[in-house]
């Protein structure tokens, strides 16, 4: 048997389910908020924070035993961030790409 | 023949390329993070595809989103948030052999799943009643920008948007489709008795698929949902 979490993990799972509900509820109630620039920022970094519970802890990372396996998510990660944040610089910075 | 691995031999569900069940488990979870990661790519292709069309025609997408309804998105979000919790109880259980939560476990999670769909379809109804569905019959004419109601969206923008909402929202719900037909061999293979506190690897390999679908949406609401919605 593997005694990774030893006690009762359900704890932590019942917080985790509270947690992600209540940053449902926030995203919903920050979008109705004008905060300027700041209404994505809000929204992404509430939906990061929920990735990131359901990561750790619904799908036991944080508990992972296998440095392979850590390896193989942060470059999921990585390949991820090439692609979406280099490809918005080029988008962002060329103004005369804009189709009118 | 090596003592440390004697009682294994013992263990049918061991199988004799593997070491120890421990080694074992740790192929099977890096295998399907190894399939997540090209899913992450899939998905994130679309992402993209997203960001810059969203960047040029912000005004256009703000009001299409808003013709979206955002309550039911938000309800499907938290439906989805319980079935991810209802598939960690059942791994639970598994590993406590809790035979009976587990089963009422992966049939909330199917029951869950088939909550989302079916909301996910009386929004594809409005859609398609409102002729929000890119195609011959779309149309979106007369629709204020948010914050300049002065402005109407252009309807080939805001059909863009639709394109997106319909190919990304479409490919998540093919996905859930795909995870119900995984709970319910799931579900058969936990009421024949395949699993136990020492075997429960296709649970675990289950849940992680599903978590993932969840994680899709996490980012899916938000970006397509709640664009510009302040008043």
């Amino acid at each position: 048997m593997h005694d990774h979490s030893k006690s009762s993990p359900l704890k932590t799972y019942f917080m985790v389910w509270g947690a992600l509900l209540l940053g449902t509820f926030l995203t919903y109630e920050a979008a109705l908020i004008d905060l300027g620039p700041f209404n994505p920022v809000v929204a992404l970094a509430i939906a990061t924070t929920k990735a990131l519970l359901v990561a750790l802890f619904f799908m036991h990372l944080k508990n992972a035993s296998e440095r392979l396996l850590k390896l193989v998510v942060a470059s999921t990660i990585f390949f991820l961030m090439i692609l979406l944040f280099l490809t918005m610089t080029d988008y962002i910075s060329r103004p005369w790409t804009i189709a009118s | 023949m090596p003592t440390s691995s004697h009682d294994d031999i013992h263990n049918p569900a061991l199988l004799h390329h593997f070491a120890t069940e421990e080694q074992q488990k740790d192929a099977s979870n890096l295998g399907m993070w190894i399939f997540l990661a090209t899913e992450v790519m899939f998905f994130g292709g679309l992402f993209c595809a997203y960001l810059i069309y969203r960047h040029w025609y912000f005004g256009d997408f703000g009001a299409a989103s808003k013709s979206i309804d955002a309550l039911l998105g938000g309800i499907n979000t938290a439906v989805l948030i319980c079935s991810s919790l209802t598939v960690v109880l059942a791994i639970w259980a598994a590993q406590t052999s809790r035979r009976a939560i587990m089963l009422v476990m992966l049939a909330l999670t199917m029951l869950f799943g088939l909550t989302f769909l079916g909301i996910k379809g009386k929004e594809y109804k409005d859609k398609f009643e409102e002729h929000h569905v890119p195609g011959a019959t779309f149309s979106f004419e007369k629709v204020p920008i948010p914050g300049h109601p002065d402005q109407y969206a252009n309807p080939q923008h805001a059909q863009i948007f639709f394109a997106l909402y319909f190919v990304m929202t479409g490919l998540h719900a093919l996905h859930m489709v795909v995870g119900l037909g995984i709970f319910s061999w799931l579900f058969w293979a936990a009421w024949k008795g395949r699993f136990t506190p020492e075997y429960y690897t296709p649970l675990e390999i289950g849940g992680l698929y599903w978590h993932f679908v969840d994680i899709v949406w996490i980012y899916l609401f938000p970006l397509l949902y709640l664009i510009d919605r302040h008043p």
